[in-house]
C-alpha cells in the first residue's frame, strides 16, 4: 500500500481539475460561458481547458446568460452533459427564466423522458470587496424552485467531489462556488482525488455537545472559527457543513441537533425568506423534544448587498455567531 | 421519408403577396465608419466645438489615467478605464441637452463627468463606499449599471414617458459592444422602434467583451446592422474621431427630438486598457494589435486636426494639459481622504419606510458597534 501524498491546494485548482477529470472521462461534457475560453474564466477555473480540449469542448460563449443556459437545455436534451459558467451571481439573474421555466421542470414536464443533466457554476456571496452586483447570496431563489440540486463546497477535496458528482449527476445541479474561499489553501491529494460524495449528505466538520452551527459554503470557516472562540467560553460547539442545500440532509442535521439539543444556523444570505427559516422548522419539526431553546438564525441583513467598504457589518461574522450561542443558553437561565 | 412525402402529393397555393413594412435601404448603416478629421467634412466642422471636444478629451484621458493610479494606492475597488474611447464618452454627453438623459454603462464614468457629476461622486461605486454617488435627478444621469444591457430598456421607458408627458427629451443609452448580446439589448430596441420612442443607442465597439473578441460575440456584418431588423437606422462612425462621433450623435439626437424615434449608432474604437485594472489582457491579445490601435489615438486626431488648421496653438494644447493635470490634481487630493462612512447607512435606504425586521436588524448593530467600541477603549 502507497501512502498518498497530501499538498497543499487551492479550491481553485481543485475544481479546474475536477472540470478536466470530468472532460477527460466523458467526452460529452461540454464547458461554456463568457471567458471560459482563452481566458480561462475571471477567476481561472477553466484555465487549460480550451487548449487541452479545443473549442468545441470549452467555448467562449456570447456575452448572454439567458443564451448560454437556453443552449445549454438544447444540448442537453441531444445528449451532451453542459457544465456552464455564469461569470458572478447577480449575472446569473438573466438565464432565471430558463433556469426556472425549463432546466428546473424539463423531467417533470415530460414524465421523465427528457432528463436534463446541466451542471451551472455560479461564483457566490461576498466578503472579497466586490462592487454592486459581484456579491449577491442568490441560493434561496434556486432552493424554492423545486426541481433543482443546489450545492456548494466550503473545502477543497469537497469542491472536487462534488463538483465531479454535479457533473456526473442525471438532474440539473446548481454549483455554488463561494468566491471568498477560491484561494483558501487546504491539504488535498491531486494525484488521487477520488472522493467524490454523492450530492445530498451534510458533514459534521467538528463534534462538540454544547450546540451545533448548521451552515454551508462561505460560512463554514466563519463556524469552525467561532467554534475555536467559544471553547474559551466553554461551550463546545459542533459544525455540520450541509454541502448540499437541494437535497436536504435530515439525518445528519438532526442527529447533530438531538445530540447537542440546542443550534444556530449561519448564512449570509438574508435571513427573511432564506434557508435558515426552512432549516429552522425542519428541525424544529423533527428534534422538538430534543431541543432545549429555539433554533437561532444568524444571517445577512434583509438588504440589498451593501458596497465594500460596509460589507464587514454585513455578513454575519464570529461575534454574532457568539451572541446567538449565549442565546441558546436562554431557559437555562430563567 | 419527409414529413412532405409521408402526406403525398400536396402543392400549396402561392401566399398574399409580402411586402416589407419598411424600405430597409434608408436604415442600413454605410459600409465604412464615418470619419470628419482628415477629411473634407473638418472644415465645415464648428471650431469652437472642436476645441470644447479637445478640452474635454485631454480632461477625460487624464482622469483615466489619474483613476488608474487611484486603484494602485487601494483608493478604488476598480477601474475599468476607457482609454482610447474619449471620444465616444466625451461627444455622447456634448450631444445632449441639459433636459436630456444618459444612461451610462459602468465604463462610462467619463460621460458621466463630462456631463457636469462631480468627479469624486462619479467615482463612488468604484471606491466602494455607496453604489451610487450623485442625485440622478440633478444631471439627469441615471446610475452606472453594472449588469450589462439592462440599462437599455430604462432609456426606453423614460423617453417614453417623457414623450407621454409633452417633453422633448431624448435618452441616450451606452452599450459595449459584448452587451449588444443580451436580449435586454434585443427588446430594448425592439420596444424603442415599435414605440418610436426618441432613444439614441450608443454602442461602443471597443473589440472586446473582457477577453472575448467581436467576432465571437457576432456574425452580423457590424453591430449598426442590428438596427435594420428592428426598423430603426443603424449608423456607423470612426469612435475615436471625435467630430464624427459627435456629429452622428447629434443628428441622432435632433431626429429623436423631432419624432423621428431611435437610432442605433455603432462607434468603432479600440480598448487601449485593460478590461479593468484587475484583467491580465495579455492573455487574449497581441502588442502589436494595441500599438496599432495606438497610432489613432482619438486625443492626437484631434490635436493634429486643430493644430494643422491653426484653430490650436502650442499654449492652446499646453493650456489644456495643465487644465488636466489641475483636474488630477483635485481628483487626487480628494480621493485620498478617507470617505466618511456611518454604517447606519445600510438600512437608510431599502425601502421608503423601514420593516419592523429592519428597525430590529438597526438596533442589533448600533447595540454591536457600541460593544465594539467599549471593547476598544478597554483595551
Ligand atoms: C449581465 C452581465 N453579465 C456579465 C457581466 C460581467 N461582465 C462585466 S463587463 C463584461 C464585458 C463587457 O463587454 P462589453 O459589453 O463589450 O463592454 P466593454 O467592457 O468592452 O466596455 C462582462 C462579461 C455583467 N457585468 N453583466
Amino acid at each position: 500500500m502507497t501512502t498518498v501524498a497530501l499538498k497543499p491546494a487551492t479550491m481553485a485548482q481543485a475544481l479546474t481539475r475536477a472540470l478536466r477529470d470530468a472532460m477527460a472521462a466523458d467526452p460529452s461534457v461540454h464547458v461554456m460561458g463568457e471567458d471560459v475560453g482563452t481566458l480561462g474564466g475571471v477567476f481561472r477555473i477553466t484555465d487549460g481547458l480550451a487548449k487541452e480540449f479545443g473549442e468545441d469542448r470549452c467555448t467562449d460563449t456570447p456575452l448572454a446568460e439567458a443564451g448560454i443556459l437556453g443552449a445549454a437545455v438544447g444540448m442537453a436534451m441531444y445528449g451532451l452533459r453542459p457544465v456552464v459558467e455564469m461569470q458572478f451571481d447577480a449575472f446569473a439573474y438573466p438565464a432565471f427564466e430558463q433556469l426556472a421555466s425549463h432546466v428546473a421542470k424539463m423531467r417533470n414536464r415530460t414524465r421523465g423522458k427528457m432528463p436534463l443533466p446541466i451542471t451551472i457554476r455560479i461564483p457566490y456571496g461576498g466578503g472579497i470587496g466586490g462592487v454592486e452586483h459581484h456579491s449577491d447570496a442568490s441560493e434561496a431563489y434556486y432552493m424554492a424552485t423545486p426541481g433543482l440540486h443546489v450545492v456548494t463546497p466550503a473545502t477543497v477535496a469537497d469542491a472536487y467531489g462534488l463538483l465531479r458528482a454535479s457533473i456526473a449527476s442525471d438532474d440539473p445541479v446548481v454549483f455554488l462556488e463561494p468566491k471568498r474561499l477560491y484561494w483558501s489553501k487546504d491539504t488535498w491529494n491531486p494525484d488521487d482525488p477520488q472522493t467524490v460524495e454523492p450530492v445530498g449528505r451534510a458533514v459534521v466538520r467538528r463534534t462538540g455537545r454544547s450546540a451545533t452551527l448548521i451552515t454551508y459554503g462561505p460560512s463554514v470557516p466563519v463556524c469552525l472559527e467561532a467554534a475555536e472562540a467559544a471553547r474559551a467560553e466553554g461551550w463546545e460547539l459542533e459544525v455540520v457543513d450541509l454541502r448540499s442545500l437541494v437535497p436536504f440532509d435530515d439525518e445528519t442535521v438532526c442527529a447533530s441537533v438531538r445530540r447537542t439539543g440546542r443550534a444556530v444556523v449561519v448564512h449570509e444570505s438574508g435571513g427573511f425568506g432564506g434557508p435558515g427559516g426552512e432549516i429552522a422548522a425542519r428541525v424544529t419539526e423533527r428534534c422538538f423534544h430534543h431541543l432545549e431553546a429555539p433554533v437561532l438564525r444568524v444571517a445577512g441583513f434583509d438588504l440589498p448587498y451593501p458596497p465594500p467598504m460596509l460589507e464587514r457589518h454585513h455578513l454575519p461574522g464570529v461575534d454574532r455567531i457568539l451572541d446567538a450561542v449565549a442565546r441558546l443558553q436562554w431557559e437555562a437561565e430563567s | 421519408m419527409t414529413v412532405m412525402e409521408q402526406r403525398g402529393a400536396y402543392r400549396p397555393s402561392p401566399p398574399p403577396a409580402w411586402q416589407p413594412r419598411t424600405d430597409p435601404a434608408p436604415l442600413l448603416p454605410d459600409a465604412e465608419p464615418y470619419r470628419v478629421l482628415g477629411t473634407e467634412a473638418a472644415a465645415e466642422a464648428d471650431p469652437e466645438l472642436l476645441r470644447r471636444l479637445y478640452a474635454q478629451l485631454v480632461l477625460g484621458r487624464r482622469y483615466n489615467t489619474q483613476a488608474t493610479a487611484l486603484t494602485k494606492q487601494g483608493r478604488l475597488a476598480v477601474y475599468p478605464s476607457s482609454t482610447g474611447q474619449e471620444a465616444c464618452e466625451v461627444a455622447a454627453a456634448l450631444a445632449l441637452e441639459e433636459r436630456d438623459w444618459l444612461f451610462p454603462s459602468y465604463r462610462d464614468t467619463l460621460a458621466v463627468v463630462a456631463r457636469g457629476v462631480d468627479p469624486v461622486e462619479a467615482l463612488t461605486l468604484l471606491r466602494g463606499d455607496w453604489h451610487t454617488g450623485y442625485d440622478p435627478y440633478e444631471h439627469r444621469v441615471a446610475p452606472l449599471s453594472t449588469p450589462l444591457a439592462t440599462q437599455l430598456p430604462h432609456a426606453v421607458g423614460l423617453a417614453h414617458a417623457a414623450r407621454l408627458k409633452g417633453h422633448d427629451v431624448v435618452a441616450l443609452a451606452m452599450i459595449g459592444d459584448g452587451g449588444t448580446s443580451e436580449g435586454d439589448f434585443h427588446e430594448a430596441l425592439n420596444f424603442a422602434a415599435v414605440w418610436q420612442a426618441p432613444v439614441v443607442f450608443l454602442v461602443q465597439n471597443n473589440g472586446f467583451a473582457i477577453s472575448v473578441p467581436l467576432a465571437k460575440q457576432t456574425a452580423a456584418p457590424s453591430l449598426a446592422h442590428k438596427a435594420v431588423g428592428y426598423g430603426m437606422p443603424g449608423r456607423l462612425v470612426d469612435g475615436n474621431d471625435a467630430a464624427a462621433v459627435h456629429e452622428v450623435l447629434a443628428d441622432a439626437v435632433r431626429n429623436a427630438r423631432a419624432g423621428g424615434g431611435p437610432t442605433l449608432i455603432e462607434a468603432v474604437t479600440y480598448r487601449i486598457d485593460a478590461h479593468t485594472n484587475a484583467d491580465d489582457a495579455t492573455r487574449y491579445r497581441g502588442d502589436a494589435e494595441v500599438e496599432a490601435w495606438r497610432e489613432h489615438d482619438p486625443v492626437q486626431l484631434l490635436e493634429r486636426e486643430l493644430t494643422g488648421r491653426g484653430l490650436l496653438d502650442e499654449d492652446g494644447v499646453s493650456a489644456a494639459r495643465e487644465d488636466a493635470e489641475a483636474m488630477a490634481a483635485r481628483l487626487r487630493e480628494r480621493m485620498n481622504q478617507d470617505a466618511p462612512l456611518d454604517p447606519m447607512d445600510l438600512f437608510a435606504h431599502v425601502y421608503a419606510e423601514p420593516t419592523p425586521q429592519l428597525r430590529e436588524q438597526r438596533d442589533q448593530l448600533v447595540a454591536e458597534l457600541r460593544a465594539e467600541s467599549e471593547e476598544g477603549t478597554a483595551r
